[in-house]
């Protein structure tokens, strides 16, 4: 039965699902706390344009993807610091111009890319050692910068009128939170893909808020959990021999109406 | 004469317009150390506009704004402020004492001291909220929540006070420690309480200013029955409770 762990490929996913939990851990809480769940779906849907580009340029697609999704996050804040759109309505621009221009990119290179469906809908089996690097390089940065400006992050997802009154720069400092999203979503990319990807980002914050309201244990026990049930998912589609992305988020699913249920 | 820098509050022909409607019209307004004054006036008059220049919130398109002497965003380490909406979610993960310790905020990189905790101990004991200082905001009564806001604008030591609507959702008993903690904190610092209710602000006040769009009249609270006429002549169905002129005491 547990013979799987001695496949190279899937020690490696479990180090993956380790490796993701943490950026969801840290990132997810501030994402379900600040309510900005669907502006990071957007965020997540225009890194496509990232992985396209990274084809028709003909580098790491996920390498790709770091910049500009960044880009696209610190654009989706621009526009809503100056621009008169709904934030709404920004959302739903910017998910599907990062899809289009990824699609277009594709085209432009040969009309074919092999492993396609990996980034939108993620593939866990077939990381490799160099996404392991890319995603641990990541989670060092995200825990840094959220170790930094902490009390910062706090203030703009509690109050941000009454934390710019006793002197945050809170524009810097929701941009900054945006290229955090950003910097996540690429390491998740891999595991659950770009569609599928708000989902481990949201449900693990989402199940802990239930029972603490200490940012810190938040996010520790978010990190946990979301280890736990994305390994439950991998373990199931192996042995199931379902797609891995799809099957995580459904165990995240069923452990969130779990864990509400019990809560009420 | 009074040096005018000294002034906390010093609004110079000042003009604010919301999407091309005026909000605020030549206002000329000045607020001296230790003061206590009442804005009032109908809903939608300008009154939290006002504060919010005042803040540094918002940018007024005529005239000056100077906060003791210096831009608004300059004197930020001066004023404490009582919002009138707050907009965070009240089940967001903080306790009583993590959303009063927000406003002791020194800037990035650096930590809350020792010093800061005591300060925050102090202004919740001030509005009787010490006993809650662990308790997650959402357990928190309507009533409560607003003791906990004032303690947050109070955990800021301001010189100046500024209060958007302070009665708004405090209980009935609270109205009578609310005014004694105001008048302990007269001694301290300059205190601006906006109300569109004349009922509230009683006889605590210094002066009182009656603001529509235009500031009509400022100056002793006594007197201001005629400003207060002037503002609500053609809005009077705005004012909750009864007749502005009731309220005042008699001379």
């Amino acid at each position: 039965m547990l013979e799987f762990i001695q496949y190279e490929f899937m020690q490696r996913a479990f180090l993956a699902a380790i490796l993701v939990s943490v950026a969801c851990g840290a990132v997810g809480t501030y994402v379900v706390i600040k309510r900005i769940v669907s502006l990071s779906g957007a965020v997540s849907h225009a890194a496509f344009g990232g992985v396209g580009l990274g084809y028709y340029l003909g580098i790491n697609p996920v390498l790709a993807a770091i910049p500009f999704s960044i880009a696209a996050a610190l654009s989706m804040g621009a526009v809503r610091e100056k621009v008169k759109i709904s934030e709404d309505t920004a959302i739903g621009i910017l998910w599907s111009v990062g899809m289009a221009l990824g699609i277009i990119f594709i085209n432009l290179k040969s009309g074919y890319a092999p492993d396609l469906f990996s980034y939108l809908f993620g593939s866990i089996l077939t990381v490799s050692n160099t996404d392991l690097y890319i995603m641990l390089v990541l989670d060092i940065i995200i825990l840094l910068i959220v170790f930094l400006f902490r009390r910062e992050f706090l203030g703009v997802s509690f109050d941000e009128e009454f934390f710019q009154v006793v002197g945050l720069h809170s524009t810097f400092i929701n941009m900054l939170l945006l290229a955090l999203i950003a910097l996540s979503v690429v390491v998740l990319i891999k595991v659950v893909g770009i569609i599928l990807l708000i989902a481990l980002l949201a449900i693990p914050a989402a199940i802990c808020k239930q029972y603490t309201y200490d940012i810190r244990k938040l996010m520790i026990s978010s990190t946990i959990i979301s280890t736990i049930l994305t390994s439950m998912g991998l373990i199931l589609a192996f042995i199931f021999n379902l797609s891995s992305g799809a099957t995580i988020v459904m165990v995240l699913a069923a452990a969130f109406f779990i864990s509400h249920y019990i809560h009420e | 004469m009074k040096k005018m820098s000294s002034n906390p509050i010093e609004l110079v022909d000042l003009s604010f317009n919301y999407n091309g409607q005026p909000v605020l019209k030549d206002i000329n307004f000045k607020v001296e150390e230790k003061e206590f004054v009442a804005i009032i006036g109908p809903n939608g008059g300008g009154k939290s506009t006002l504060l919010k220049i005042v803040l540094g919130l918002l940018k007024p398109e005529e005239g000056a704004v100077k906060v003791f002497g210096q831009n608004p965003n300059k004197a930020r380490e001066l004023v404490g402020y009582l919002p009138q909406h707050s907009h965070f979610q009240r089940d967001f993960p903080i306790d009583v004492f993590g959303t009063v310790m927000m406003s002791r905020y020194h800037g990035l990189f650096k930590n809350y001291t020792k010093n800061d905790e005591k300060i925050v101990l102090q202004a919740l004991q001030d509005v009787e909220m010490e006993e809650y200082r662990d308790r997650q905001i959402s357990r928190l009564s309507g009533g409560q929540m607003q003791r906990v806001l004032i303690a947050r604008a109070l955990a800021r030591e301001p010189k100046l006070l500024l209060m958007d609507e302070p009665m708004s959702s405090i209980d009935p008993e609270m109205q009578n420690s609310f005014y004694q903690l105001i008048s302990r904190l007269k001694d301290k610092m300059a205190i601006v309480l906006v109300s569109h209710d004349v009922g509230t602000v009683s006889m605590h006040v210094d002066k009182i200013a009656c603001l529509n769009q235009k500031l009509y009249y400022h100056g002793p609270a006594e007197e201001a029955e005629e400003g207060l006429e002037k503002i609500y002549h053609c809005s009077i169905e705005l004012i909750s409770h009864g007749i502005p002129h009731r309220m005042l005491k008699k001379h």
